[in-house]
């Protein structure tokens, strides 16, 4: 009683700073500097056309390495904690899958891993870009999985995708310092005219290596968490 | 006014999902509840970033490059949240995976059986 008592004192303090802050919020009324850098300049530094993906691959290039690397790192804890010791219970039987399920899986997978490649290849044009294409690619991995747990995926083809894709990652940032501007500089490879899939320098090549890392990534953890079924 | 009713449901969701993760027992009740205090606060974030009557930050010949500063909203939240959802579902997948193993030393997904870290 008095812990819940508390825990409704801090939330309602919590509450009274989120709706002091929620009734000084004024909208702005134009783009902050920033903001207008990136718009007015985005598509003659870089040539892409969605400026999220300028923001995420070229600007901020270098949190976005970070960030992948955040996530091999959470891939590879998911994978240590959870393979040490549960290789116990393998091979009870389990019931096989519906029909359904099973027909609807083979029919959508390739579906789904069309339309991840589609976004991340896309992403310098239209909403969507490589983690969103790396989420869809996983998904279609989940779908295989939900179908038949005991699905053995070979950690190996994973994780020579996800070094062979940061690899090439890095070592195109790298030639940006020689050839570029600077560190994961797109400038590399011809601009291109503005909204061709052929466009932007590097940004497709990179962030199609990013959705292939961050696919990799997620499909790994979801077949170390599938493994610990039945153990 | 959408961005106000995005920013109250932000909030709430931050609420709802701290006060899921203090009173429930069940370590997986606890994953959810972090989840969605997670969502309300990327929702808050984009929340921030939109303006009224304006678009996408995706320039093509309905928003060309030269009215780019009067008719997009503000990228640079989109790009954060974009950041902070996958780190949301990296801290998800390890607080999943220790789940599994306490489950595995004490065949109870209770939190206040788990008292090794108690003083």
């Amino acid at each position: 009683m008095i812990k819940r008592f508390t825990v409704l004192l801090l939330l309602s303090g919590l509450a009274a700073i989120f709706v002091s802050l929620a009734l000084g919020y004024v909208p702005d009324a134009s783009l902050n500097q920033s903001a207008l850098y990136y718009a007015e300049n985005t598509v003659s530094d870089t040539g892409a056309a969605n400026i999220v993906t300028a923001i995420i691959v070229t600007y901020r290039g270098l949190d976005t390495l970070g960030e992948v690397t955040v996530l091999f790192l959470t891939a590879a804890i998911v994978g240590l904690v959870l393979t040490r010791g549960a290789k116990a219970g393998k091979g009870k039987p389990m019931m096989a899958s519906g029909e359904l399920l099973t027909t609807g899986a083979g029919l959508l997978v390739p579906l789904i891993l069309l339309m991840g490649t589609y976004v991340f290849v896309n992403g310098h044009l239209t909403p969507g870009g490589g983690f969103q294409g790396g989420a869809i690619l996983a998904s279609g991995i989940m779908l295989v999985l939900l179908t038949d747990p005991m699905k053995e995926f070979s950690h190996r083809l994973i994780s020579v995708i996800e070094s062979v894709s940061g690899l090439t990652f890095i070592t195109i940032g790298g030639l940006g310092i020689l050839m570029g501007a600077g560190f994961l500089d797109n400038s590399l490879l011809p601009k291109g005219t503005l909204g061709e899939l052929f466009s932007a320098g590097t940004i497709p090549l990179v962030y199609s290596l990013i959705g292939l890392k961050v696919g990799a990534e997620f499909s790994s953890m979801l077949v170390s968490l599938s493994e610990t079924e039945g153990s | 006014m959408i961005s106000f009713i995005a920013i109250g449901a932000g909030f709430g969701l931050i609420l709802i999902g701290l006060y899921g993760a203090l009173t429930n027992r069940n370590m997986l009740r606890m994953i959810v509840a972090f989840t969605v205090a997670n969502t309300g606060v990327n929702l808050v974030l984009v929340a921030v970033g939109h303006m009224f009557g304006r678009t996408a930050p995706i320039l093509d010949s309905t928003v060309p490059v030269a009215e780019a500063a009067s008719r997009i909203i503000d990228p640079v939240p989109q790009a954060l949240v974009l950041t902070a959802i996958v780190i949301g579902l990296g801290v998800t997948a390890l607080m999943l995976a220790y789940v599994y193993r306490l489950h595995q030393t004490k065949h109870t997904l209770d939190i206040a059986k788990h008292t090794e870290l108690k003083w």
